[in-house]
């Protein structure tokens, strides 16, 4: 690609793209070693921690969640209170179609619960995103919390508050069967749909599309102006990332075996917020690091002290928002630069 | 039992319950248009000042309209200094980050409550003027919902007398407006700024004290009302008190209706009102347009 780039009758042009910024631009997309780090230490996690697997299975479709509200948010600059919406769809999605007996074979199942998820924010990001910053923000809440009470009120269905438990799901592949006790199989299951997942959220980014979708969030108006379709590939975005969303809640309810309400709770949507931008939003990995950190510290502080837990995430909150505006990504980044900087002054 | 109330009734309690929406809300309303801040935490100011004059109530016995002003100054002090601290630096900073601070902001005044206080809901224990039921003419009604709808009724009249008629008034009408054309004229935003948040947080204060007998009081509170005050705002429109009392006294009664006939799902409706009203009108009922 760089030698059609640069046409070997043109030196000059070559010159050009010789220069570190250009060959930094184009090799933006390019993997680096340090993005193997996650996989290998999921892999390492699930033969360091055999104990601690459901954890795991936890933080992976965490992750997910927060990959896919990166995807809106973080990309797109679509700011939303309600994705929690999405990730209730797909989780009732392939709750109802288990708990009733239709269909209960995994793959195919979360499929169906991203087409399903991807058809209400597809509906719902038509209409929504007409609006802009408060208006856009309560309109999703409003409609979570619209589908959760729908889900509450269809008790015949989806077993209101309650939420449908031991949900039967078939074997992968026909061969390789949850076992509620031992989490091998979820874990590896999610860790598969994740990297898929991610990979196809990576080439997404780096794409023509996901630079118009950034474009959009950095300058609204100049998109407007050289002529992008910006509401449609605002729309798009926001149908993509709700399917995963739908994917993220489907794989939630199979290796739980249940679903409930809670799936679609507004603690949900402002946790996953919360996970995101303490991460790093816009920088794909933010999910990993802010679903890492946050669920760590949760699960081995909030059952102890649970108010100081609180107390703790709230000021962790306020000094992000104050003083740290790219979550533990963006200081990292910050550091690494200052380091680097001074390393090339000696 | 459902015969025995009469519309009347089922209007008087939408109202004295919309009143207790209206005043928690009318501040988080002028904040917004004001200053353009997403401002989530505007519950949490509600439950602090709540808490100051139902503690103050009950266990420092101080009368009920000591209480409140008591209620009002403490928690127009506290919002004074986290304005002056912290909200400032957030003003030019992205709708994101506000509602991080805020959210942050809530989850310190809950763990706070329930530490310093603890997790048990309060209980607001009426003076005797107030109990009992007040003799209307044309139906009985319980006197505190009587004297809470003229209350909230005086509150709505003195903040527009307030907004249309005082010097102040015309200052935060000129931000509102045209922020820079307003400092040029000379018109210390800032200190406006401060003056309308500790006036909104106060009148939150009170919001939450006197609504503790409906909303009830206990650290949950900024989060679980936090959809219904942004409903009522962004329904009302933002920076409008007469707004947001319509929309309050909308909701207050929807909600009233709603959860006396359809027990299952009522609240649905609320939703999908919301939603209608919000795509036909973004700007809210009685908002303005944006240029």
């Amino acid at each position: 690609m760089n030698v059609a780039l640069a046409p070997a009758d043109e030196p000059a042009a070559a010159a050009r793209l010789a220069h570190p910024a250009a060959r930094a631009l184009i090799r933006r997309h390019y993997f680096r070693w340090w993005e193997a780090l996650p996989w290998a230490a999921a892999i390492g996690f699930y033969f360091a921690f055999p104990a601690y697997l459901a954890f795991g299975t936890e933080l992976l479709i965490t992750v997910l969640f927060a990959l896919s509200l990166d995807l809106a948010l973080g990309y797109a600059g679509i700011i939303t209170l309600g994705h929690a919406a999405f990730f209730g769809t797909g989780a009732y999605a392939v709750g109802l179609l288990a708990f009733h007996g239709v269909w209960t074979e995994p793959i195919t199942s979360l499929v169906l619960a991203a087409m399903v998820a991807a058809a209400i924010g597809f509906a719902s990001g038509l209409v929504l995103l007409r609006t802009r910053g408060l208006t856009l923000l309560m309109l999703t809440i409003c409609t979570m919390a619209l589908l959760q009470e729908a889900a509450n009120m269809a008790h015949d269905y989806t077993g209101g508050f309650d939420g449908l438990p031991n949900l039967p799901i078939a074997p992968i592949f026909g061969a390789f069967a949850f076992n509620p006790l031992y989490d091998n199989t979820q874990y590896l299951y999610a860790l598969a749909v994740l990297l898929i997942s991610f990979l196809f959220v990576r080439t997404l980014v780096y794409s023509p599309f996901g630079q118009s979708l950034t474009g959009i969030r950095e300058n609204l108006l100049r998109m407007h102006a050289v002529g992008a379709p910006v509401r449609r590939r605002l729309v798009i975005c926001y149908t993509i990332s709700a399917a995963l969303a739908g994917v993220a809640g489907g794989l939630w309810a199979q290796t739980n075996a249940y679903v409930n309400l809670s799936a679609l709770d507004l603690d949900r949507a402002a946790t996953v917020l919360i996970i995101l931008i303490l991460g790093g939003y816009g920088r794909l990995y933010g999910a990993f690091v802010g679903a890492a950190a946050y669920l760590a510290l949760e699960h081995f502080l909030a059952r102890v002290y649970p108010t100081a837990w609180q107390l703790g995430l709230g000021l962790l909150l306020v000094a992000i928002a104050l003083f740290a505006h790219n979550g533990i990504l963006g200081i990292g980044a910050m550091l690494w630069r200052r380091y680097g900087r001074r390393r090339a002054a000696a | 039992m459902i015969e025995n109330i009469d519309f009347a009734d089922i209007l008087l309690g939408g109202i004295s319950a919309g009143t207790v929406l209206f005043i928690v809300s009318v501040g988080l309303s002028i904040t917004m248009g004001l200053m353009g801040f997403v401002n989530l935490a505007h519950g949490a100011f509600a439950m602090f000042g709540g808490y100051v004059i139902v503690l103050a109530m009950n266990r420092a016995h101080i009368g009920f309209a000591a209480s409140l002003a008591l209620g009002f100054a403490v928690t127009a002090v506290l919002s004074a200094v986290l304005e002056r601290l912290l909200y400032r630096r957030l003003y030019r900073a992205g709708e994101l980050d506000q509602v991080l601070f805020t959210i942050g902001l809530i989850f310190i005044f809950i763990a706070a409550t329930v530490i310093v206080v603890g997790p048990e809901s309060q209980l607001l224990t009426l003076p005797p003027g107030l109990r009992g039921q007040l003799d209307l003419g044309f139906t009985h009604y319980r006197t505190y919902s009587v004297f809470l709808i003229v209350v909230g009724f005086l509150i709505v009249a003195g903040i527009w007398l307030a907004v249309e008629r005082t010097r102040i008034g015309a200052q935060i009408r000129a931000t509102v407006d045209n922020r820079r054309m307003a400092e040029s004229l000379g018109i210390n935003v800032d200190r406006l700024f401060t003056i309308t948040f500790a006036f909104g947080s106060g009148m939150a204060a009170i919001g939450g004290g006197l609504g503790a007998e409906f909303l009830g009081l206990d650290p949950q509170y900024p989060l679980k009302y936090l959809v219904y005050f942004l409903i009522v705002v962004s329904v009302g429109g933002l920076g409008s008190v007469v707004g947001v009392y319509c929309a309050a006294l909308l909701l207050g009664v929807l909600d009233f209706v709603l959860k006396l006939y359809v027990p299952k799902g009522g609240t649905m409706f609320i939703y999908v009102l919301t939603i209608l009203l919000l795509l036909w009108r973004p700007q809210g009922l009685f908002g303005r347009k944006e240029p």
